[in-house]
């Protein structure tokens, strides 16, 4: 629920990353951090278990600077992916305006994929959100991973398993190398940007 | 979905918070909504937090501790305060989707707190009242 400030002339937003576990949302936060650090004023927070997961969530508050006039602060949030921390994972989704599903193109990874989505929908629902409407940008990680001979989904069949009803855009991407992560981020804020112009007035 | 408060909404609010809990002595207060957003903050000037931080792990802090409540057949507990060596938080849930969270020392007694936050907070409901959804 995005909040805009009429006094500060500020709009507050909240983007979650959502995905199957190991999938690299939080990779994706950590290269964001790095790349952008001048416009972050402050330490990613991370809330993760002593074997390095994500437990709860991270976030990262990011300036993007003046969109009609208004200051926009990006509040980036993944959450948890393993299955067994559904309720906390329902807990980061709350209020939320713009999802980045990040994909895991491993070809083993195929079924976990499809089961989060579906999770998300379910979760949604929960808030009286639909998948259909929700600012949404997919993101197929891990391409980077062919080089070393790992078994990697073609573009095709991750639309086809995860899109083919949505309908979003997409990018083939690495969270490791950086490729695509940028670009990802910039068309989940032009959408969800678009999606409550007609507050900034 | 989104709501926005103006600039009078905004000024009154800083106004209650001032008066009613930073000049008895608190530290550093801020009211936030669910989703983890600032709509006010105020400090004594000498206590500085990272804020956008401290909203985002109160708003999760508190789903979690809401859906605990549930699991064993409380609607909610009515205390959340933790308490620290120097400093201490409390949250108070305003409406079903603000949240007020109180920084502040060992000077302050939590029962004189607790009255001080429920006065502002019933003052705060009237102003966040026509964007309340239920």
């Amino acid at each position: 629920m995005a909040f805009v400030n009429l006094k500060k002339r500020e709009v507050q937003v909240k983007i979650v990353y959502y995905g199957p576990g190991r999938g690299g949302k939080t990779t994706n936060l950590e290269y964001i951090y790095g790349k952008f650090n001048d416009r972050i004023q402050t330490e990613m927070v991370t809330v993760k278990t002593h074997g390095d997961r994500t437990l709860f969530f991270d976030f990262l508050p990011i300036d993007i600077g003046k969109i009609n006039g208004y200051s926009a602060k990006m509040q980036l949030y993944t959450v948890p992916g393993q299955v067994k921390y559904n309720a906390t994972r329902r807990l980061v989704l709350r209020g939320v305006d713009g999802i980045v599903f990040v994909a895991d193109s491993m070809a083993v990874r195929r079924e976990k994929n499809i089961l989060s989505l579906k999770n998300l929908h379910e979760n949604l629902k929960n808030y009286k959100k639909s998948i259909f409407s929700i600012p949404m940008v997919f993101q197929y990680n891990k391409v980077d991973l062919a080089e070393q001979g790992i078994p990697i989904l073609p573009f095709a069949t991750m639309e086809k398993d995860l899109n083919s009803q949505l309908k979003r855009p997409a990018f083939e991407a690495s969270a490791v190398t950086g490729t695509n992560i940028v670009p990802t981020l910039k068309k989940i804020i032009t959408m969800t940007m678009s999606s409550i112009k007609d507050e900034l007035k | 979905m989104s709501y926005t408060l103006g600039q009078k909404q905004l000024d009154d609010i800083d106004e209650i918070l001032q008066t009613d809990l930073i000049d008895i002595g608190v530290h550093c207060v801020f009211l936030i909504d669910m989703s983890g957003n600032i709509i006010a903050s105020l400090d004594d000037g000498e206590n500085k937090h990272d804020i956008y931080s401290l909203a985002a792990l109160a708003a999760g802090n508190f789903g979690a501790v809401s859906a605990m409540a549930k699991i064993v057949g409380e609607g909610e507990f009515s205390l959340l305060f933790h308490k620290g060596k120097k400093e201490n938080i409390h949250f108070s849930k305003v409406l079903n989707e603000f949240l007020l969270i109180t920084l502040f020392g060992n000077d302050l007694s939590l029962g004189f707190l607790r009255l001080k936050v429920a006065e502002s907070v019933e003052k705060i409901k009237k102003i966040l009242e026509p964007i309340h959804t239920p």
